[in-house]
């Protein structure tokens, strides 16, 4: 693994704060990527064994519905987080994930990573303190969709 | 060409003897916008009378034997006497103002209410959020800024609706977004894969948005509960309660105070708002059935 | 025997204070009606004193009283002929000041045009009210707010306001729902009237001790046979209006009202008051200080002609926060939160004082008797803010 990479989650919102010891052992299961635009970067019931912070890019997370088509729930930008599947199992994603964008992001191996947090339970809490801030963002944003705020209500 | 009010008072409806009498507009154009969204164009048949009017105010417009409705302004001040209204159809007046057609006439009282703090972001970064058809009160704010952009650091536009389809200023936004001293983010709710930008909440967009929160004039429209979202996100940040503006929206009969339909707490959405400092609103905002 | 003043006496200056008899009363509304006042005042009609046009002093209720309670109001007679011997019924000045029901324009399609057709000016109204009590006074004040002194006027308030004569009339006996000492708006009449009257009925003799409140006024009065009063005669009076300050009906406890409300939005009164409450918007519309509107756009079957029409509305009425597709204040629990929150609290912050003058209208015509005193009380009784020693019972 490239070492590295360290200074790179350093700089990255998603691991403000934490602890070099932490860093390193997470680099270590990190590598740079690249995908080009329209990349489907894995598809719904695909095994979850990676995670990406994106540094660069739009990422589309979607459904395909029955009688509707391809549907965009989420977009995933820069200094943002895509993937929490991997957190627990069966480790499937739910919906596919399509880059808008070329994208540049640093990719996560879910296993090794995993495996790490089992025997550091230090990093395990930080590591997964950070996922649970996303979780509740993301549920608060999904609410107010829910809401269908918008919509003409009359 | 009509001068800016920078004043808070307003100008030309005290000129009206008595405030309810409606003024005879003429229909120049009607525009559909977006679904169930239109635009009305219209003009002062006695267009001697000058007509100004400060962002974010609002006329009460009255269809010939149907009633009437209080609009927000959604025009660029500058081009007044002509006056652009976009609403939706959502009763019986609405619905009767969708089915004019140039060169029919409607009656109009106003300008009524407060306005954008816009002078107030003299020397500061500006970051208006808009939800929806809120935009539409909110334009008439950012044509006055781009005309004088250098009295104001950053700008940042950040505007939600529900899907692709109900951007509304499409063109408009476009043309914003290619002068490069606007930043325009804008998202939808859901969309259909051929949408190739942003997905979530306009909420989401604040907290990478780029704008210093500690020199930040914030101006909010849209959907209520979109309004209270928006806010938690931009005081999480560190926007000023004071500098945040929000504009509400009341039942209105008269549009000048002795009605008392649009009474929220102590305060007359027609003459103390409908812009209000998120400081002022605060008591009232989300509580039930106030 | 005391002597009559003759006619052609010196001018009445403000502050001036005369008495004149029973029998001379009829000249001053007869010298209101010569200057093309139209007298309106207390008269009987079906079972209540209600304000109507005055012809003469016959048409006021003589010898009757009110009893009034929550949800009862009944005339009785009295022993003595009093002309003022009642306090106020369900009519309050309002009603000509501000019309239940007023058109404000029409409006005529020519083709593609509409053009709008303001009122005429008809022959201004010159109104004369005769036996305003002190928190009607107030009451009118308050509206005078309201209308006048924002950045609005209404024009045809003002032009009613403006030419008004106000004959004001100290009350002899407090009613049965009386609290203006509470809100400091009476029993005395202390400003905003042209004449005020104290009617005294006291061994054989029947009198008023009258004030002069302005210039008019006292050109008025001086045609009037009378003469000046004198410490007797005032200290009388005063002794009156002592009385009628210890006698009230009700109470309320105004210290802090306003911060009171504010911060029991959630108080269980609500819900108790609810229970009780029909919604049916009597309080409002009897209430001397309501001013809400509504308007209303008709058409003929031509569709060529339209007016617009302005009529009181109420807080209590389902639709009256309408907003698309449903309305802010949805039970009736939150209206009648709405109501007395207004009146007691939020009118302060508004127009700088309190929206109650303590006519206690609200509570006689109310049918089931709600008293915003009892439910003010209520809600001071068991503030959310408890001392701390009222807090022990919830810790561990």
């Amino acid at each position: 693994m490239i070492h590295t990479l360290e200074p790179i989650l350093r700089e990255h919102p998603f691991f403000h704060g934490m602890e070099d010891r932490h860093l390193q052992l997470i680099a270590g299961c990190s590598m740079n990527v690249r995908f080009e635009a329209g990349h489907v970067i894995f598809h719904e019931g695909d095994l979850a064994d990676h995670f990406y912070l994106i540094r660069e890019g739009l990422v589309s997370v979607q459904f395909v519905v029955p009688h509707r088509g391809l549907t965009t729930v989420l977009t995933v930008g820069s200094g943002e987080v895509l993937g929490w599947s991997w957190l627990f199992p069966p480790y499937r994603w739910h919906f596919d994930a399509r880059t808008q964008q070329p994208t540049h992001a640093l990719a996560f191996d879910g296993k090794c990573l995993r495996a790490k947090c089992d025997e550091d339970h230090d990093l395990g809490y930080d590591i997964y303190k950070r996922f649970m801030q996303i979780v509740t963002e993301r549920l608060e944003s999904t609410r107010l969709q829910l809401l269908d705020i918008y919509g003409n209500h009359a | 060409m009509a001068t800016m009010l920078e004043q808070i008072e307003v100008v030309t409806a005290g000129l009206v003897p008595d405030p309810m009498l409606p003024m005879p507009y003429r229909i120049q154009r009607v525009k559909q916008e977006t679904g169930d969204t239109f635009t009305l164009e219209i003009l002062a048949e006695d267009s001697g009378k000058g007509f100004s009017f400060a962002p974010g105010q609002f006329n009460m417009l009255y269809v010939f034997g149907v009633g009437e409705v209080p609009i927000s302004i959604s025009s660029d001040p500058d081009d007044a006497p002509l006056l652009k209204h976009t609403t939706r159809v959502v009763g019986t007046v609405t619905k009767a103002m969708r089915q004019l057609k140039r060169g029919d006439t409607m009656g109009i009282r106003g300008p009524f209410g407060s306005h954008w703090p816009v002078q107030e972001a003299t020397g500061r970064d500006v970051v208006i959020v808009a939800g929806g058809i809120g935009l539409a009160p909110l334009r008439p704010a950012l044509y006055r800024l781009m005309a004088e952009r250098e009295k104001y650091r950053k700008i940042v536009l950040l505007y939600g609706t529900r899907t692709p389809e109900d951007i509304l200023y499409r063109p408009e936004l476009e043309q914003w977004r290619g002068k490069f001293d606007l930043e325009i983010q804008v998202t939808v709710d859901r969309a259909a894969s051929s949408w190739r930008g942003n997905v979530g909440v306009v909420t989401t967009m604040i907290p990478r948005a780029p704008f210093d929160p500690t020199d930040t004039v914030a101006m909010v429209c849209g959907p209520e509960v979109m309004m209270r979202f928006t806010v938690m996100e931009l005081l999480k940040r560190g926007v000023a309660p004071e500098r945040t503006y929000l504009s509400a929206e009341r039942n209105m009969k008269c549009g000048i105070g002795f009605c008392g339909h649009c009474q929220s707490g102590p305060m007359f959405v027609c003459k103390d708002g409908p812009v209000f400092a998120y400081s002022r609103i605060a008591p009232v905002l989300g509580r039930s059935e106030v | 025997m005391r002597t009559l003043q003759a006619m052609t006496a010196e001018p009445l200056h403000v502050w001036d204070t005369v008495v004149i008899e029973r029998e001379h009363l009829e000249q001053l509304l007869q010298a209101l009606a010569t200057r093309d006042y139209e007298v309106l005042g207390p008269t009987l009609r079906e079972g209540a004193i209600i304000y109507d046009r005055l012809t003469s002093t016959e048409d006021l209720p003589a010898g009757w009283t009110d009893e009034q309670a929550g949800g009862k109001y009944r005339l009785k007679r009295r022993k003595d002929n009093a002309l003022f011997g009642y306090v106020v019924g369900p009519h309050s000045w309002k009603k000509f000041l501000y019309p239940p029901l007023q058109r404000l324009w029409q409006a005529a399609r020519n083709g593609k045009g509409l053009r709008i057709l303001p009122e005429e000016e008809k022959a201004k109204p010159k109104y004369a009210f005769i036996g305003v009590r002190a928190c009607e006074l107030h009451a009118i004040a308050i509206q005078d707010k309201v209308f006048l002194d924002g950045q609005f006027v209404d024009p045809g308030y003002k032009a009613r306001r403006e030419s008004l004569f106000l004959v004001a009339v100290n009350c002899g006996q407090a009613g049965g729902n009386c609290f203006c000492a509470s809100m400091n708006t009476g029993p005395k009449a202390t400003s905003g009237f042209d004449l005020a009257l104290t009617e005294t009925l006291q061994n054989g003799r029947h009198y008023f001790l009258v004030e002069v409140g302005t210039v008019c006024g006292g050109e008025v009065l001086s045609a009037i046979p009378h003469e000046p009063a004198n410490d007797t005669d005032k200290q009388h009076a005063q002794r009156l209006l002592d009385h009628t300050t210890r006698h009230m009906g009700r109470r309320l406890d105004t210290r802090g009202i306003k911060e009171l409300l504010y911060r029991n939005y959630e108080h269980p009164q609500w819900d108790s008051v609810t229970e009780r409450c029909l919604s049916c918007a009597n309080c409002t519309m009897v209430c001397p200080t309501c001013f809400c509107t509504t308007v209303e756009d008709v058409t003929d079957l031509t569709g060529q002609h339209a007016e617009r029409w302005r009529r009181w509305d109420s807080c209590f009425t389902v639709d009256f926060s309408y907003i698309h597709g449903g309305s802010v204040r949805a039970t009736p629990r939150s209206r009648y939160r709405q109501w007395m929150t207004h009146k007691l609290a939020t009118w302060i912050d508004q127009f700088g004082v309190s929206g109650c003058v303590g006519c206690g209208r609200c509570i006689t015509w109310c049918p089931v008797g709600i008293d915003i005193t009892v439910q003010a009380g209520a809600i001071r009784e068991s503030d959310s803010v408890k001392a701390p020693a009222d807090r022990s019972k919830d810790s561990a």
